[in-house]
C-alpha cells in the first residue's frame, strides 16, 4: 500500500514536473506553425526588412523594420538609463549602505517591481509625457524617449537585484586582500569587486534587457504607436509587443495580417531566447 | 627600538569580549610569535594592528594602540595598511594575473610608471622566493599557482607596499611540510628588514622563528617572553601545560 502511494506521487510529480515544458512546447507549436504560414505569401526578406507596415491597406504592406527599430531604440534608451543607475545602486547597496538604509533600500526596489506596467505606464502619461513634450518643444511628448525612461523603471529592480546577488557573492577574501594592501574603499570596488562580479552584472543588465524588450502596456501607453522609421530618440515609434498588442484584436483570423502578427511574436521569441541564453552564459561562465 | 605600544587593550564583538587588557611591546626587526588555543583572541589581538577589526559591525575597543608612539586609529587607514602588511591563514590571491596581484598595491598608492611596477614586482617575487617559480609566467592567474606558491605570491604582493612591519595570521595552516618551511625561511629572511608579528596555531612553528613568544588564553595576555625562556621554562602553568599538548 505504501509502494502504491509512493508510485502515485512520484508520477504526479513528474506530471507536474512536464506539464510546463509541455506548454511552452505547444506555444512554440503554435506560434510556428501560423507564423510561418505568413511566408506562403510573404518573403522573409520583404517582411524583416520591409520599411513600411500598412497591415490593412490594399495590398498590405508588411515589413516590420520599423517595429525593430522601435523597440531596439526603446530598449537601448531603457539599458543607457537603467545599467549605469542600476549598477551603482546595487554596488552602494552591497559595499556601502548601513545595513538600516540597506533594508530600505532592498525593500524599495522590490516595491517597485511590484508595480503594474499598466500603472506605470498612466502615470508617465501624465507626468512624463507633457514634460518631455515642453522641455524638448515637440508637438507631442509621446516618444521613444518617454518609453525609455519608464521601461528604465521597470528594468531597474531586476539589475539591482541580481547585480547586488553577484557583488554579494564575491568572495570576502578579495575585500579584505585588496583592503590589506592599503588599497581604498572605491578602489577595491573598482578594481577589485566589480571585475570579479563581472559575469553576474552582465548577466543581470541582459535579464533587465530581455523584461524591456518583452514589456506591452506602458510602451504602447506612452511612445505614441506610429510605425514609421524613427530617425531620432525624440521620434514617436511603435514597438513589436506594442504591435501584436493592438492589432491582434482586429485582425481577421486566417488573413496575411493575422499570420503576421504570429511573426513578429516569432521575432520577439527569437530575441528573448537569445538574451536569455546569452545572460545564461554569463551566469555560468566558469571563473578563468 | 619600540615598534608596537600596547596598552590595556579591550575588544567587544558585541557581548562577547575577545582581548582583555591586553598591554605588551614590539620591538622593531623581531619575530614575536603569538601562540594559544583557537578563539584565545591572537588573531583579533593581529587585526587589531592592521585595524580590520573595524569592518565588523558590532566591533568596540579601548585602551591604546600606539605605534612609533603614534595612535593606529590616528592615522591614515591606507597609509597605515601601507606600512603594515598582513598574510592571512588562507593564500587568497585577488582574482588577477600574478603580475597583477604583486603591483596591485604599488598600482593602489598611485605608482603608474610600467617599468617602477615591474622593478618592484620582481624585487619582491626575489624576496619571496618565489621568483624562480613564477618568472616565466608572470601572466598567467594567480590562481593556478600551488598553495604554497599562492602564499609567497601572497607574502611578495605584501612586500610590494614597502611596509615596515608583517602580520602572519597563521600563514602555514594549509600548507604541507615543505612549503611551510619555506615560508619560514622567507620569515627568518625578512627579520632584517622588518618586524614580524607570527600568530600561530602550530607551537613548534613558534618555537623555530619566533625571537619572543606571547601566550593568548580566552583574551588575555598569559605569558611573554624570549621563545627559549617559554619552552624550557615558562613562569606560568598554563603556559606549560599548554606547550606540552595538555589541553588546546
Amino acid at each position: 500500500m505504501r509502494k502504491f502511494k509512493e508510485f502515485i506521487i512520484e508520477k504526479l510529480i513528474l506530471i507536474c514536473g512536464s506539464a510546463s515544458i509541455f506548454f511552452v512546447a505547444l506555444i512554440f507549436v503554435f506560434l510556428l506553425k501560423e507564423g510561418l504560414s505568413l511566408f506562403k505569401t510573404v518573403r522573409l526578406g520583404a517582411f524583416l526588412f520591409g520599411k513600411s507596415w500598412y497591415p490593412i491597406s490594399e495590398p498590405a504592406e508588411l515589413g516590420i523594420l520599423p517595429l525593430i527599430l522601435g523597440s531596439l531604440l526603446v530598449t537601448a534608451g531603457a539599458a543607457v538609463i537603467s545599467v549605469p543607475i542600476g549598477v551603482g545602486c546595487a554596488v552602494y547597496i552591497a559595499e556601502i549602505a548601513p545595513g538600516k538604509v540597506k533594508e530600505v533600500l532592498k525593500g524599495g526596489i522590490e516595491l517597485l517591481a511590484a508595480i503594474p506596467s499598466v500603472v506605470l505606464g498612466f502615470i508617465g502619461m501624465v507626468t512624463l509625457v507633457p514634460w518631455v513634450k515642453n522641455i524638448f518643444h515637440l508637438p507631442t511628448g509621446l516618444t521613444a524617449l518617454s518609453g525609455s525612461i519608464m521601461l528604465a523603471f521597470m528594468a531597474m529592480p531586476t539589475i539591482v537585484s541580481i547585480a547586488e546577488d553577484a557583488l554579494y557573492s564575491v568572495p570576502r577574501s578579495y575585500k579584505e586582500g585588496a583592503f590589506a594592501l592599503g588599497a581604498t574603499h572605491w578602489q577595491t570596488i573598482w578594481r577589485v569587486l566589480l571585475p570579479a562580479a563581472s559575469s553576474g552584472i552582465l548577466a543581470a543588465v541582459m535579464l533587465g534587457i530581455g523584461r524591456v524588450i518583452g514589456e506591452t502596456m506602458a510602451v504602447m501607453m506612452i511612445t505614441g504607436n506610429s510605425a514609421v522609421i524613427p530617425h531620432t530618440i525624440l521620434a514617436p515609434v511603435r514597438t513589436l509587443t506594442a504591435t501584436v498588442a493592438a492589432e491582434m484584436g482586429e485582425a481577421v483570423v486566417g488573413s496575411e495580417h493575422y499570420f503576421a502578427l504570429f511573426a513578429v511574436g516569432i521575432v520577439l521569441f527569437v530575441i528573448s531566447f537569445a538574451i536569455n541564453v546569452t545572460a545564461d552564459l554569463f551566469l555560468h561562465r566558469e571563473r578563468r | 627600538m619600540r615598534k608596537f605600544g600596547i596598552e590595556n587593550l579591550n575588544i567587544w564583538f558585541g557581548k562577547v569580549q575577545a582581548l582583555k587588557g591586553v598591554s605588551l611591546a614590539i620591538e622593531a626587526n623581531e619575530i614575536l610569535s603569538i601562540i594559544g588555543p583557537s578563539n584565545s583572541g591572537k588573531t583579533t589581538f593581529l587585526r587589531m594592528l592592521h585595524r580590520l577589526n573595524e569592518l565588523e559591525q558590532n566591533f568596540r575597543m579601548s585602551g591604546s594602540v600606539l605605534m612609533d608612539a603614534l595612535d593606529v586609529r590616528s592615522v591614515d587607514l591606507e597609509l597605515l595598511r601601507k606600512k603594515i602588511g598582513i598574510i592571512f591563514a588562507l593564500p587568497l590571491p585577488l582574482p588577477l594575473s600574478i603580475f597583477d596581484n604583486v603591483s596591485f598595491g604599488p598600482r593602489m598608492h598611485g605608482i603608474r610608471a610600467r617599468k617602477r611596477l615591474t622593478d618592484i614586482a620582481e624585487q619582491s617575487l626575489k624576496q619571496a622566493y618565489i621568483w624562480d617559480e613564477v618568472k616565466d609566467r608572470l601572466h598567467e592567474s594567480a590562481f593556478k599557482l600551488s598553495g604554497g606558491q599562492q602564499q609567497r605570491l601572497c607574502i611578495a604582493r605584501t612586500l610590494a607596499t614597502g611596509p615596515e612591519v608583517i602580520l602572519f595570521d597563521e600563514p602555514c595552516s594549509g600548507l604541507d611540510p615543505v612549503s611551510t618551511a619555506r615560508v619560514e625561511e622567507t620569515m627568518l629572511e625578512l627579520k632584517k628588514d622588518y618586524t614580524i608579528v607570527l600568530v600561530t596555531n602550530n607551537v613548534k612553528q613558534a618555537a623555530r622563528v619566533g625571537d619572543r613568544t606571547a601566550f593568548f588564553l580566552s583574551g588575555e595576555l598569559v605569558e611573554l617572553d624570549t621563545t627559549d625562556k617559554i619552552f624550557t621554562a615558562p613562569s606560568n602553568k598554563r603556559t606549560d601545560d599548554y606547550i606540552r599538548g595538555k589541553f588546546g
